[in-house]
């Protein structure tokens, strides 16, 4: 479904790489998580990706087709939520719709279905400054689902939410996603989140950014993100993460 | 509410700068109404023809609202004065935008805002008349160059502080430009263009005056000549005075619109 092919990125001229020859392949309605420390790259790729970013070599090919532009049928959810403040939470969530040139009896159809998928009934009028961290990304989520995206790019959405609401909203995402299945690439530094979420984790490499090694999860949906945690896949698969993501901190001198 | 404003202020106060007992509101106008009453004393004590006092001012206004002069001058005034501000709003904004939008444009347009903004535009008044004429057409044309380069400056500055996320946000999701200013950059930069317009209303009125002083046919700024000429001082002072209610009522309307406009500055506000 989403193919890089050795994808390369260099921000300056002599600089060290932000990305090398990484190369990925995500299947149709898998949730791949990619899993690295800050700095390796990860929010360059999915730039990349969305066709935020040209590659400096290398391409993404999505559905067959080489990506050169940001798409309509490829949505992003970001890290800084990245909502207009002077938007409503209805027109944040329209946004994309409207910007595509949807016809607003679609518009009205579509938007109120997705502000309940992400629980914001009753929310509708509101500003998002008048909303908590968690609410706003909610809003991120259903306005990046409205478009019905053949392709979900997540960035650490959860990254600056305090613990709790971050459970919660990792749950949200896994009922969500079963209920509107989509090719979801999703990026977190959290190997607990990649863990809980992901069919399949892509280890990313420490500055220049490559993707090491894929991980497959192999823990059956539906999952209670509780049940999970406590499952001995899920230590198993942590401390395997983890010595490999320590050797990569290791790698480069770090405590 | 009144009392709540008042801690307030009194909390900003920097250390060091003694707690006042008075609310800032009472004292404000106590210290206007001092002022007005000692003029009227001095103005009365002195008895010159060519000095006048408030209620001298006063008489002379009520006067001058019976025959119309003030309303037909105080109107022709406005007339100039509007057209020009909304021609400045009407040019000033999309040209700020593009200069922010579009870097030929930005280089193509700066060195003229630079010489025309730092210059004092009152240079020019003389020659526009020479140039436009007497009449409307020539005033309002000089009101708009007071007006255009506060407006043009304090939208090109907004876009430019856009959010870069936001704008990428926009990318993302496939905006078209023009959808784009409409969604993300006017908004943004709203803040920024309805302070640039609180700058040229006062700059405007200043054009405006010293263009009907030059002009001499009509205006609040003719009834000041007039009347200066014929040493009719007490009449003088009535434009003046509705001058100075405009420029506070048009700065001060504008200022409860900048703190309305993006509520979402202050965090947490309910
Ligand atoms: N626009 C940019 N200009 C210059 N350097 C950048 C830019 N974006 C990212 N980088 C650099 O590229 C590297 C990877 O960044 P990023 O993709 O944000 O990593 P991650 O998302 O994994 O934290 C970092 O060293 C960062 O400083
Ligand atoms: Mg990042």
């Amino acid at each position: 479904m989403v193919v890089v092919d050795g994808v390369a990125k260099r921000f300056r001229q002599g600089a060290t790489a932000a990305l090398e020859t990484c190369s990925l392949e995500v299947r149709a309605r898998e949730l791949l998580c990619i899993l690295g420390p800050s700095g390796s790259g990860k929010t360059t790729l999915l730039r990349i990706i969305d066709g935020l970013l040209r590659p400096d070599s290398g391409r993404v090919l999505i559905g067959g087709t080489e990506v050169t532009a940001p798409r309509p049928d490829v949505a992003m959810v970001f890290q800084h939520f990245g909502l207009l403040p002077w938007k409503t939470v209805y027109d944040n969530v329209a946004y994309g719709l409207r910007v595509q040139g949807r016809p607003e009896p679609e518009v009205r159809r579509v938007v109120p279905r997705y502000i309940e998928a992400v629980g914001l009934t009753g929310f509708e009028a509101s500003y998002p400054y008048q909303l908590s961290g968690g609410m706003q990304q909610r809003v991120g989520l259903a306005r990046a689902l409205a478009v019905d995206p053949a392709v979900l790019l997540m960035d650490e959405p959860f990254g600056s939410l305090d613990a709790q609401t971050r459970e919660l909203m990792q749950e949200e995402l896994l009922r969500i996603w079963r209920s509107h299945p989509k090719t979801l690439v999703f990026v977190t530094h959290s190997i607990d989140e990649a863990i809980v979420l992901g069919d399949r984790i892509a280890l990313m490499t420490h500055r220049p950014g490559r993707i090491r090694e894929i991980v497959d999860v192999d823990i059956a949906r539906p999952r209670d993100p509780e049940a999970v945690r406590l499952s001995p896949r899920y230590l198993e698969l942590r401390s395997y993460v983890w010595q490999r993501l320590r050797s990569e901190v290791g790698a480069r001198g770090a405590p | 509410m009144n009392a709540l404003a008042a801690r307030q202020t009194r909390r900003a106060r920097p250390t060091g700068a003694p707690a006042s007992a008075f609310p800032a509101r009472m004292v404000r106008l106590v210290s206007l109404g001092a002022g007005v009453v000692a003029w009227e004393v001095y103005g009365r004590a002195v008895h010159s023809p060519i000095f006048t006092y408030p209620s001298a001012v006063a008489a002379a206004g009520v006067d001058l609202v019976r025959t119309g002069e003030l309303p037909s001058y105080l109107g022709s005034s406005l007339v100039v004065f509007s057209l020009g501000l909304l021609l400045a709003v009407a040019v000033g904004i999309p040209l700020g935008v593009l200069m922010g939008r579009r870097a030929m444009v930005e280089h193509a347009i700066d060195p003229w805002v630079n010489v025309f903004y730092a210059m004092p535009m009152v240079a020019l008044i003389p020659v526009l008349v020479m140039w436009l004429g007497f009449q409307t057409k020539a005033k309002v044309i000089i009101v708009f160059l007071f007006c255009v380069f506060p407006v043009l400056i304090n939208t090109y500055q907004g876009v430019r502080s856009t959010d870069a996320r936001l704008l990428e946000v926009a990318r993302s999701f496939c905006s078209p430009e023009g959808r784009l200013w409409r969604d993300v950059v006017l908004p943004s930069a709203a803040p920024f263009i309805v302070a640039g317009v609180r700058l040229a209303l006062g700059r405007g009125l200043v054009g405006m005056v010293v263009s009907e002083f030059y002009t001499t046919i009509t205006g609040l700024g003719y009834m000041i000549v007039q009347y200066a000429n014929t040493f009719r001082t007490d009449r003088l002072f009535v434009p003046i005075v509705v001058l100075m209610i405009m420029g506070v009522g048009l700065t001060g309307l504008l200022r409860s619109l900048e703190r309305r406009i993006a509520p979402w500055h202050v965090p947490g506000q309910e």
